[in-house]
């Protein structure tokens, strides 16, 4: 049984959203840590970078396994998670905690196409 | 074998050589300007020539090989490496030989290729060979470009993609991609061969051509291979051969006569030359006559190939000849369908019938699976197998199934060997029907127990450094 | 018909498995073969021959081949081989065995990998090396692609025109069919252009830049002022070097280059008419995720031992399929053994010492050689080593056959119509004054 957040937004991929303001704060849910196993890195964009809602910005790896990261939204990225370059299993620890980037949404309307909390816990069927 | 924990550079002591090298006769030549010179040290090890071969022959000593054991590795068709090609390989004429001599000083050499590229055309119903390529993965490469230069000599641009079944090698993908293709993926049927309904509608005139491995990863001949030949063909496509999988065909079954315009072979799966660990390979790459000419301007590696696997290829071939050569294929798909049988009870088989060379189970049938206890995985298999003196099969490919287990003994194994073999697997399936926590633990009597591969990915320690 | 010795199979054996089965006879294995793909008739292959007579052939053909010294580098260098070299990677415990996918019965193998890449790391100054790639010219273009990998949205490869020719020649190919714009910078007065170098960078559009350390002349370039230039660019510099020629010229690292790759032949691998030789691979730490080929780590079994292991494998072809940057699954295993115990043996002394007989013996033919009257200089000051290009006042084509006959490759014509000289440690002066001697007479 994997934990979901209520208030937070999720993706069919599995990535969830917390908003403040403009900006998204985007990691992995935790049933989503818990399908790779021992996260052993964490590929992220760079500050600056722009990312498009449905593309690929990143990855997880595990020793035998890599899983892209579909962006949520459409922004700039304003921030990444720097403390998971060194501690990818952060992620692990708690998937809610360990946001992976923070995105300037130049699209706040694309958040009503994610889903809430239970309907991100009727997809994984739980 | 015995845990060794040395490195060579834990060796070294200062002032210690390894070497022997003449004495200068020539007037001092200039030294390199300080601006161009290396400034930092250079700290290789200092090891006498006792310490460098005993470090080694130590290593070597945690090593497993076909001259250890059996090596019923899936795909890798690990088969005796006979050692007067490794003697042919290394004579002084041919070892000698600059790669950039000319054809008049290189008579010798020349003419292997030239025999060579006989006996492959013969072998396998192409039309000629490059010998390019340094391994199978280059060579589907090589055949990748030429089928794009096909395309485009013809001045049809359109021809991006290229269709791999979900069963494929997964360098199949990845030298499409590399090459500039896209990937279209084409679905098996419950048989576990291609699905030609679904391949249908993926024939467009996009559509480049076709990669196939036949037989495929799982063993099993693809029976549609006519059908699918004229639909690729129909719309203009070509069809692409992986010789990954060809030893079972040896002598019995040629990819030029079922319609395949390009393919590689692997020298040091189907012609016996050895692994040496992970490499030097060789990956020749054969056409149909109408694509010879778009091999010439392909230059994929420095020089001539890997000439020195080549030669031990050639000798390979020699000791066939016309009289042994339908032997390998014959002999290695008995082997393959002997231990399947003798396996079946106690490992799932998920597509029954004749396989070829190799045949993938998709892990044990009792797993011993009980309360709290996890049952014993195709990987505790594996490591299992270890312990009583066998290499793994090939684990967890192809992805079709999650517990895959593939299985390719190949020709040069004795019927006791493979018997011993067959005890092991049984045993083991006993082991985890009663207790798999054996199974989990394994290997017990290996130089080293199951390594921590996550912290070694999460912090890498990817060279020497000193304490 | 004798039996083949590689096939253990008796008519009993047969007989038995076939029972097992549930079939008749052998072809009854290929039932589900459509019978008109059945090989019908026999095949073209000349017969079977045994061990003696394999050896009787591969005589006749080794014959064939000329012996000559050989005064010709160009990517591959004549250099000795230590005996314990080939005498250990004869051990069919290293030979026989596959990549170490069993890592609990492939620490040998793991072990001289993990060995390798330390030791090229240590000759290239960089942080990382793969486990080795098919050859320099691959190597070369492995790195390119992985200059666009590193850079994104930029897609246009600089070469430098001093870069040997086929190291040139793939690096095209390869880009040519992964959708890659190729261009290059001239060689003015024997070194890599560098203002033609900024004027190609201040385009914006360049991922990377190929330079050669020591070049297609054998001059040591000096590339201040490289590194600079593509990082403000934000672009890769890639490095080709001559491995040996590292323990005396300035490493890839300390001009600062992102990426450094080459031939490993020229550390003790025979000539062997171009290969199986070894490329290599070693990069910054911050690319190291970038890298194609395999990768080799330290880590412990759950004793606490000290273990090696395949690592950052989620970059490979097997786990990203299709969105692999590379379709690489293997790599040159024996000839990477063959160079770490070559490189054992040698030391830091050694390869220094080999560096030094090359030079000189190199620059006092050289010397011979203008002395005979018969060559203009090309590049008078320029720094090399082991390998230098002389301009012929007449008849380069002549020269060169006149020297086969003597017993000697060399002279070797280059497309600007000068002639290539190489020396290793392996020549002697006295096969250089004769050498001289011929030219002279000529």
């Amino acid at each position: 049984m994997s934990k979901i957040i209520e208030g937070l937004k999720y993706s069919e991929s599995h990535e969830w959203v917390k908003v403040e303001g403009n900006i998204a704060i985007i990691g992995v849910s935790d049933f989503a840590q818990a399908e790779m196993g021992d996260i052993t890195y964490v590929d992220m964009p760079e500050a600056d970078d722009t990312v498009e809602a449905g593309e690929e910005f990143g990855a997880l790896e595990s020793v035998k396994a890599s899983s892209e990261l579909i962006c949520p939204v459409s922004g700039t990225v304003v921030e990444v998670n720097a403390l998971l370059e060194d501690a990818p299993e952060k992620v692990n620890e708690d998937a809610y905690a360990a946001w992976i980037i923070k995105v300037e949404m130049s699209d706040p309307a694309q958040l009503d196409a994610l889903m809430d909390a239970a309907a991100y816990k009727a997809q994984i069927g739980e | 074998m015995k845990y060794y924990d040395k490195l060579v550079f834990e060796l070294s002591k200062e002032g210690r050589t390894g070497y022997s090298l003449p004495s200068n006769p020539y007037p001092a030549g200039p030294e390199v300007p300080s601006a161009l010179r290396r400034e930092v040290p250079l700290r290789l090890p200092e090891v006498s020539e006792p310490d460098v071969v005993r470090h080694y022959t130590n290593l070597s000593q945690m090593n497993f090989g076909v001259d250890t054991g059996f090596y019923p590795l899936g795909s890798c068709t690990m088969k005796y490496n006979p050692k007067i090609n490794e003697e042919m390989a290394g004579l002084a004429g041919f070892a000698g030989l600059h790669p950039l001599m000319h054809a008049g000083l290189t008579k010798g050499a020349l003419k292997v290729y030239q025999e060579m590229n006989k006996a492959l055309a013969s072998i396998t119903g192409m039309y000629c060979f490059t010998f390019d390529p340094c391994a199978g993965a280059h060579g589907e490469l090589t055949g990748l470009m030429i089928m794009r230069q096909y395309h485009m000599k013809r001045g049809d641009l359109r021809r991006t993609k290229v269709i791999v079944p979900d069963s494929a090698h997964g360098t199949n993908p990845a030298s499409a991609a590399v090459c500039g293709l896209e990937v279209v993926e084409v679905k098996s049927l419950e048989n576990g061969r291609i699905d030609v309904e679904a391949l249908k509608p993926l024939l467009t005139e996009e559509v480049a051509g076709i990669m196939m491995t036949n037989p495929n990863t799982l063993g099993l001949f693809e029976t549609e291979i006519k059908t699918i030949a004229e639909l690729v063909h129909g719309i203009g496509g070509l069809l692409y051969y992986d010789g990954a999988n060809m030893n079972p065909l040896m002598g019995v079954v040629r990819p030029g006569d079922m319609g395949f315009d390009i393919m590689h072979l692997n020298l040091h799966k189907t012609f016996s030359t050895p692994h040496g660990g992970g490499g030097p390979g060789s990956g020749p790459v054969g056409v149909c006559q109408r694509l010879e000419d778009c091999i010439p301007d392909l230059k994929v590696s420095g020089f001539h190939g890997n000439f020195g696997v080549i030669l031990r290829a050639y000798a390979y071939i020699l000791s066939l000849g016309k009289q042994h050569l339908r032997k390998v294929g014959q002999y290695s798909v008995l082997s393959a369908n002997y231990i399947k049988e003798c396996l079946k009870d106690l490992y799932k088989l998920p597509i029954d019938g004749v396989c070829k060379h190799e045949f993938v189970f998709d892990g044990l049938i009792n797993d011993g699976a009980h309360d709290d206890v996890p049952g014993a995985t195709t990987l505790d298999v594996a490591k299992r197998l270890l312990d009583y003196g066998f290499h793994a099969p090939t684990i967890y490919f192809p992805l079709l199934f999650h517990q895959a287990l593939m299985i390719e003994p190949t020709e040069t194994e004795s019927k006791e060997t493979i018997d011993a073999f067959i005890d092991a697997m049984r045993k083991i399936a006993g082991e985890a029907a009663q207790d798999p926590e054996i199974l989990h633990a394994a290997p017990h009597n290996a130089p080293i127990t199951r390594p921590d591969e996550t912290a070694a990915a999460r912090n890498p320690i990817l060279k020497y450094q000193e304490n | 018909m004798a039996r083949l010795p590689y096939l253990p199979h008796t008519d009993s054996d047969i007989r038995a498995m076939l029972d097992r089965i549930g079939v008749q006879k052998l072809e009854d294995l290929y039932s589900d073969v459509p019978s008109e793909f059945l090989k019908k008739g026999a095949y073209a292959l000349p017969d079977a021959l045994s061990e003696q007579e394999i050896r009787d052939y591969f005589a006749s053909l080794e014959a064939m081949n000329a012996r000559l010294k050989v005064f010709v580098g160009a990517g591959a260098y004549d250099h000795y081989t230590p005996a314990v070299i080939p005498y250990l990677c004869s051990r069919s415990e290293f030979l026989t065995a596959y990549t170490p996918y069993q890592c609990e019965i492939s620490q040998g193998t793991l072990r001289y990998i993990f060995e390798y890449q330390s030791m090229i790391c240590e000759l290239t100054g960089m942080d990382v090396s793969n486990a080795s790639m098919y050859d320099g010219p691959t190597a070369a273009a492995e790195a390119m692609k992985m200059a666009v990998a590193c850079t994104r949205k930029k897609n246009r490869v600089l070469l430098s025109k001093g870069l040997l020719p086929h190291v040139i020649q793939v690096v095209e190919t390869y880009a040519r069919f992964n959708g890659v714009e190729i261009a290059y910078v001239p060689v003015t007065d024997g070194q890599t252009c560098i203002n033609c170098l900024k004027a190609e960078l201040d385009k914006d559009d360049v991922a990377g830049v190929i330079v050669p350390s020591v070049n297609r002349y054998g001059i040591i370039e000096d590339h201040s002022g490289f590194a600079e230039a593509v990082h403000d660019r934000k672009g890769i510099l890639i490095e080709y070097c001559d491995p040996s020629a590292l323990a005396v010229v300035k490493t890839p690292g300390e001009w600062d280059a992102d990426i450094a790759v080459g031939d490993g032949q020229s550390l003790g691998l025979p000539l062997c008419y171009g290969g199986p030789y070894v490329g290599f691979m070693a990069v910054k730490k911050e690319h190291m995720r970038k890298m194609p080929g395999r990768i080799v780590g330290q880590t412990v079994d759950k004793e606490g031992r000290r273990a090696f292991v395949l690592t950052l494998q989620a970059r490979e072809q097997h786990i990203k399929r299709e969105k692999a940057t590379s379709n690489i699954c293997s790599n040159e295993s024996l000839m990477a053994l063959w160079v770490t115990i070559y490189l054992s043996l040698m030391g830091p002394e050694g390869l220094r010492e080999v560096n030094r007989l090359s030079s000189d013996g190199a620059h006092y033919l050289y010397g011979e050689l203008l002395k005979t009257g018969q060559f203009e200089e090309v590049f008078p000051g320029k720094p090399f080593l082991k390998e230098f290009v002389l301009k012929p006042k007449h008849f380069p084509g002549q020269m060169q056959k006149r020297l086969e006959e003597a017993g000697f490759f060399a002279a070797l014509d280059t497309e600007e119509g000068y002639v290539s000289f190489c020396v290793t440690e392996k020549r002697t002066k006295a096969e250089i004054d004769r050498l001289v001697q011929v030219i002279k007479e000529g």
